[in-house]
């Protein structure tokens, strides 16, 4: 079987294939709710309505942010204009300004609306990407704060570069480099992005407390509801199905008849990495870890993202079993070598996992030169993405303080933030430290 | 010390888009878009270095 490729040419949308893709929008926010009870798992229980009550307002800020400003920068909407400068012979469009608060939505063309409304499901999850792995000591108005900044500049940013047209898109053209650099699923900039915030998150926020003591090893705190988080896992597969087919059609202009191998391929990559995961922490541990398997279903799901659309089956099951293989390891990398209290394990799940599918996709193309556009692509991610985002945050850090106080953190997010449990009839056990 | 590393990185992304510039042929192109992530990966290497050491000077 030949590997996908995205057509040359764009038709333009028939009413069937709106119709399709609106659908399949409708039902992509399973991902943002799967992910949304992930976090909540896999945090402590006496931060569990805080850490659910997160991701519902960052989903709120993101989005209102996103339709104020954001989506101006994306460039997905016709009426205004992109600033480029000219090197090497071509012209490098870095910024699009277009219409404030969604000017033009109404009158812009089909494709474009969807596109928009991809692009909101893709800004939402991005900003509730690093809310897990600050978990149980990020203060919920601060999570909210870094969602605006995330959705009004920083995805923006990387939207247009990549969907609307910006240098990214145009590496093909301009430099004969395959067919730009491709992501149809959103493992740039919805992964990459949230994993390489979670990590700027982390640094900024620091460890819980009690999680790595001056002596011994770091401190083993569990997720507290294992099913929140496994069943977490079975929406975002449902989410993500949906997802990848209107992300091949809007991203890649796939042809309908490629939309079944777009879900086989998202299928067996998800299924290569928990089948990759399990028995590797069968190995390590003696027993499956439930939620290191989780992490690595999703890692295949979110290096599905970036290929699922370009690859055969069979490389698409060789990308997931890879993603299995790294990222438990990497999860005990991180926590043990690296001293990086990250408790859902985005870091590991969302940006290793985007950067693998990313490269991936252009390993596997048939395309010249589309294994240097990923790699550009890359390059531009951790090179001038991840110190962007730490510096707006860093920024923003000192304006709104991050760290919930030592007391809060000692009661428990719930507690302090909101002045209720979300487990008022059971015991909350304090940690060993606080005695 | 992690901010030197994250000042590193975008000299990395820099390199990556100058061997577009620079070089017309795909090979060196690829060798120098690699030279730029591999300063990329050395400036992350300084960052997290330097966040464990603050976090080891914040523990003392």
């Amino acid at each position: 079987m030949t590997p996908l490729l995205p057509s040359p040419a764009v038709q333009p949308m028939t009413e069937a294939v709106f119709s399709l893709t609106l659908a399949l929008l409708f039902l992509a926010p399973l991902v943002i709710a799967g992910i949304a009870l992930i976090n909540t798992g896999l945090g402590r229980s006496r931060s569990a309505a805080q850490a659910l009550l997160g991701n519902l307002a960052i989903l709120a800020v993101a989005a209102v942010a996103f339709a104020l400003v954001g989506a101006s920068l994306a460039g997905g909407l016709p009426g205004g204009r992109g600033l480029a400068f000219h090197a090497g012979g071509a012209a490098w469009e870095w910024l699009h300004v277009g219409p404030l608060m969604l000017g033009g939505l109404g009158s812009s063309p089909p494709q474009a609306q969807l596109g928009l409304l991809f692009e909101f499901l893709a800004v939402v999850l991005a900003a509730m990407l690093p809310w897990g792995s600050g978990a149980d000591r990020w203060r919920l108005s601060a999570g909210a704060a870094a969602a605006a900044v995330l959705a009004a500049i920083v995805f923006p940013l990387t939207a247009h570069w990549i969907w609307g047209g910006g240098w990214l898109a145009q590496l093909g053209i301009n430099f004969g480099l395959g067919a730009g650099f491709l992501d149809g699923g959103g493992a740039s900039t919805v992964h990459v992005l949230g994993g390489l915030s979670a990590l700027a998150v982390v640094w900024i926020v620091g460890p819980r407390k009690g999680k790595f003591p001056e002596v011994g090893l770091s401190t083993a705190l569990p997720g507290h509801n294992a099913v929140y988080v496994l069943f977490g896992c079975l929406l975002a597969l449902i989410g993500w199905l949906a997802w990848n087919a209107a992300g091949a059609i809007l991203w890649l202009h796939a042809p309908l008849t490629s939309l079944a191998v777009t879900a086989v391929n998202t299928l067996l990559s998800a299924s290569g990495a928990l089948a990759a995961t399990y028995a590797v922490t069968r190995i390590r541990f003696g027993k499956p870890d439930a939620s290191l398997c989780a992490n690595g279903w999703l890692a295949g799901l979110v290096t599905s993202s970036a290929c699922a659309g370009l690859v055969t089956p069979g490389q698409a099951l060789f990308i997931g079993l890879v993603a299995g293989i790294l990222t438990p390891l990497l999860v005990e990398l991180f926590e043990i070598a690296l001293s990086i209290d990250d408790p859902s394990g985005a870091i590991t799940v969302h940006a290793v996992g985007g950067l693998w599918g990313i490269l991936a996709a252009g390993i596997f193309a048939s395309q010249a030169g589309q294994l240097v556009a990923q790699l550009v692509g890359i390059a531009t991610l951790l090179g001038l993405m991840l110190p962007l985002i730490y510096l707006l945050f860093f920024l923003l850090d000192r304006v709104l303080p991050f760290r919930v106080d030592p007391d809060g953190e000692r009661l428990g997010m719930d507690l302090h933030e909101l002045g209720g449990g979300a487990y008022p009839e059971f015991v909350i056990h304090r940690d060993e430290s606080y005695r | 010390m992690k901010y030197a590393g994250l000042l590193a990185m975008p000299a990395g992304f820099f390199l990556s888009i100058a061997a577009l510039i620079l070089f017309p042929a795909p090979v060196p192109r690829a060798a120098f878009v690699l030279c730029g992530l591999a300063v990329e990966g050395l400036g992350l290497a300084v960052a997290v270095r330097g966040h464990m050491v603050a976090r080891g000077g914040s523990q003392s």
